[in-house]
C-alpha cells in the first residue's frame, strides 16, 4: 500500500473547479516533486495534504488512515515562512517542539530544539527575532521548525520561492543533504524544473486550471547526491528537463483561448464649453470599441 | 522649508506663541476710567499733605491713562483719589482674562501643586491625581470588559451579527448622556453613587475603541499564523494564548490608546456634573464663581495632561508595534 495516497480528490472554490480528479501515489522515502504554472493550484493541493483545507470529494489517506485535518504527522513549510514575529529563532522552533513532545524532560527539549538550529546553519542567530533575518535564514528556521517536530512525511510549498537565486541554490542543497541524512517522504511544490530535477525522485506536472489534475510522473534516475555545475552537462538531465517542460508547455498550449476586451480610443474632442463646468467629462468620437485577443 | 536642528522644539514654541499672543489681544483688561473731572481729582491731591508735589506728575499719568503706575507708586495718593475711579473691563472680549492675569491668578495652584486649602481648592496636581486615580480605575475596567468582547467580536461572526449593530448605536453616546443614568443605576449606593456613576461613565465611554480595535486586531491575524498552530494542533486554549493574542497586541494597544484619550475625556464631564474634586470639577466650581482665568487655567492642565497620557500610551504602542 502506498504510504501517501489521494484519490480522486477534487476541490472548488465559489464553482470554481480548482483540482479536479488528482490521484496520487508515493512511497515511503520518496521525494515527489510537483512542478506547474503560479496560480493551478499547487498550494490548494499542499493544503489537501496537509489537512488544512477539506476535498470536496474524493480522499487523501496517510500510512492508510484518511487524513481529517492538520496534524505534526505531515510537516508543511510555508511559503511564505510563517514565522511568529514576536518569538525569536529559539522560542518559534521550541513553540513547536513543546506541543509535539511534551512528554520529554525540557532538557531533552532544549537540546533538540539547538540540534535542529544547528542543523540549519542557525546556532548563531537563535536569539534573533524573524524581522532581523534575511529571507533565507527564515526559510531555513522555517524548515527547522518542521524538521523538529519529526513528521511522518515533509511537506515543502514553493519554499524557495521567494528567494533570490544564490540563497536558491544554497538552500537546495541543504535540503538535498538534509534530506540524505533523514530520509523523509517529501512532496517539494515547485515552479522550476531544475530545482525538482535536481532534488526530487519523481517529478509530476500539474496541469493548467480550471480543475487542473497531475500529469504523467517522470522518474528522476540521475545519480545522486546530484552537482548542479556537473548535471547542467549530463545528458539525461537535458533530457528529462526538456521533457516535463514540453509537458508543461503542451498544458498552456492547450488552454489557448481569445478574450474580448472593452478598448476605450485614446483621442478626446474639445471641451464643450457651453455645458456647466461641474459636471464635463472628457468627450471621445466613439465611447468604445470590443476587440479580441488572442493570449498566448 | 528646510529641516533644521531643534526645528522640533522651536516649531511648536513658534506656535505656541502666536496662540498666547492672539488670545492676550483678543482678551481683555482692566481700566480706570474717571467718573469725576480731572481738576476734582486734583483738588484731592494737591489737599494731601505731600501730595501738591506730585499732583503734575500725577496729572499726566491719569492723562495717558496711567493709574495703575499710581497704584503702586504712590500707593497713599491712589487711596485718596480712587473714589473717582471706577474699574472696567476694556478689549474685543472684555470679559475673556488677558494672559498675564491667568498666570497671576493662577500661580497659587501651581507653585504648590499640591497643597490642600479646601476641599475645591487645591493644588492643580493634587486635583490631577485625583482625576487620574478615577480615570485609571475606570479604564481599566473598560479594557478587562472591552478586550474579550473585541475577541468574541473578532472570532465570531455571529456574535458580530448579534452585537455589532447594538454597538455602534452605544459607541456614538456623549459621556454626559451617560452619566445621569449611571446615577440612576448607582443611587442606591449613598455618598458614592457619584463615584460609581463617573466609572461607569468612563468604562462605558472608553471601551469601544479598544472592543473595536480588538476585534480588528483578531480578523487581521494572517491565516498563516493559524495555520501554524493548526499544523501542530494547538489546544484552543494555546491558540488563544501563543498566537492569537500576541498578534493581536499592536492593534490591542493602539485601542488601548484611543481608549485612555475618551477616558479622560470622560472624567472631566463626569466630574462637572457630579461637582468631585478633580481637573474637571475644579474647573466647574470656578465657573460657578465667576473667576474666568481658573477655567483658562484648567482647560490647559486638562489638555496638558492627556497629551502626556497619550504620548506614554503611544510609547508603548511603538514597543508592541515594532515586534510584530
Amino acid at each position: 500500500m502506498a504510504f501517501l495516497e489521494l484519490k480522486n480528490v477534487s476541490k472548488h472554490f465559489g464553482g470554481h473547479s480548482v483540482l479536479s480528479n488528482v490521484n496520487l501515489s508515493i512511497a515511503e522515502g520518496e521525494f515527489v516533486a510537483i512542478v506547474g504554472y503560479s496560480g493551478q493550484g499547487k498550494t490548494t493541493l499542499i493544503s489537501l495534504i496537509a489537512g488544512l483545507i477539506k476535498p470536496d470529494s474524493g480522499e487523501v489517506s496517510l500510512e492508510g488512515k484518511i487524513v481529517q485535518g492538520p496534524g505534526p504527522d505531515r510537516g508543511l513549510v510555508f511559503q511564505n515562512y510563517s514565522l511568529l514575529p514576536w518569538l525569536t529563532v529559539y522560542e518559534n522552533i521550541a513553540l513547536a517542539v513543546n506541543q509535539v513532545f511534551p512528554q520529554w524532560d525540557a532538557t531533552k527539549r532544549q537540546a533538540h530544539v539547538e540540534k535542529y538550529i544547528a542543523m540549519v546553519k542557525l546556532s548563531h542567530a537563535k536569539d534573533r527575532l524573524p524581522k532581523q533575518l534575511s529571507g533565507g535564514m527564515r526559510q531555513r528556521v522555517s524548515v527547522a521548525r518542521t524538521l523538529a517536530i519529526n513528521p511522518r512525511i515533509l511537506l515543502l510549498d514553493e519554499p524557495l520561492g521567494a528567494l533570490d537565486a544564490l540563497t536558491r541554490a544554497t538552500l537546495q542543497d541543504e535540503i538535498a543533504s538534509i534530506w540524505q541524512s533523514e530520509r523523509k517522504t517529501v512532496v517539494l511544490i515547485t515552479n522550476s524544473v531544475d530545482e525538482a530535477l535536481l532534488l526530487a525522485d519523481r517529478i509530476i506536472p500539474l496541469t493548467i486550471g480550471p480543475g487542473a489534475t497531475l500529469g504523467d510522473s517522470v522518474p528522476v534516475t540521475l545519480t545522486r547526491p546530484r552537482d548542479r555545475t556537473a548535471l547542467n552537462h549530463d545528458p539525461e538531465f537535458k533530457r528529462l528537463r526538456a521533457l516535463v517542460t514540453n509537458q508543461l508547455l503542451g498544458f498552456n498550449a492547450a488552454r489557448k483561448t481569445s478574450v474580448t476586451k472593452k478598448l476605450i480610443r485614446p483621442e478626446i474632442l474639445p471641451e464643450d464649453l457651453d455645458a456647466p463646468r461641474v459636471n464635463r467629462p472628457p468627450r471621445r468620437p466613439d465611447e468604445e470599441k470590443r476587440e479580441s485577443i488572442q493570449i498566448a | 522649508m528646510n529641516k533644521f536642528k531643534l526645528d522640533w522644539l522651536i516649531l511648536p514654541v513658534i506656535g505656541m506663541l502666536i496662540m498666547l499672543v492672539t488670545w492676550h489681544i483678543v482678551a481683555g483688561k482692566k481700566t480706570y476710567v474717571l467718573t469725576s473731572s480731572l481738576d476734582e481729582v486734583g483738588a484731592i491731591v494737591t489737599g494731601l499733605p505731600e501730595g501738591g508735589a506730585h499732583w503734575k506728575a500725577v496729572r499726566t499719568k491719569i492723562q495717558a491713562g496711567e493709574v495703575k503706575d499710581i497704584k503702586k507708586t504712590s500707593p497713599e495718593i491712589w487711596e485718596a483719589i480712587q473714589g473717582s475711579f471706577e474699574e472696567k473691563r476694556v478689549g474685543l472680549i472684555p470679559d475673556l482674562p488677558n494672559v498675564i492675569e491667568t498666570w497671576q491668578s493662577s500661580k497659587p495652584y501651581i507653585v504648590d501643586p499640591f497643597a490642600k486649602r479646601g476641599e475645591m481648592d487645591q493644588g492643580i496636581l493634587r486635583f490631577t491625581w485625583y482625576s487620574l486615580i478615577l480615570v485609571a480605575q475606570g479604564y481599566i475596567i473598560a479594557l478587562v470588559v472591552g478586550v474579550p468582547v473585541g475577541f468574541f467580536l473578532g472570532l465570531s461572526p455571529t456574535f458580530t451579527k448579534m452585537f455589532d449593530p447594538l454597538i455602534q448605536v452605544l459607541r456614538p453616546v456623549s459621556p454626559l448622556a451617560w452619566l445621569p443614568l449611571g446615577l440612576v443605576l448607582f443611587m442606591r449606593t449613598g455618598s458614592e453613587a457619584g463615584t460609581y456613576a463617573a466609572l461607569f461613565t468612563i468604562a462605558l465611554c472608553g471601551m469601544w475603541p479598544t472592543v473595536l480595535n480588538t476585534a480588528v486586531g483578531v480578523r487581521a491575524v494572517p491565516q498563516d499564523y493559524l495555520n501554524v498552530g493548526r499544523v501542530l494542533k494547538l489546544s484552543r486554549w494555546k491558540m488563544l494564548t501563543k498566537i492569537l493574542i500576541p498578534a493581536t497586541l499592536p492593534y490591542m494597544f493602539t485601542g488601548f490608546r484611543l481608549s485612555l484619550g475618551i477616558a479622560w475625556l470622560a472624567i472631566v464631564a463626569a466630574e462637572m456634573l457630579t461637582g468631585r474634586p478633580g481637573a474637571g470639577g475644579f474647573l466647574w466650581q470656578e465657573y460657578n464663581a465667576l473667576i474666568y482665568e481658573h477655567i483658562i487655567f484648567s482647560i490647559i492642565t486638562i489638555g496638558l495632561v492627556g497629551l502626556i497620557l497619550d504620548r506614554l500610551m503611544s510609547l508603548v504602542e511603538a514597543r508592541f508595534k515594532a515586534i510584530s
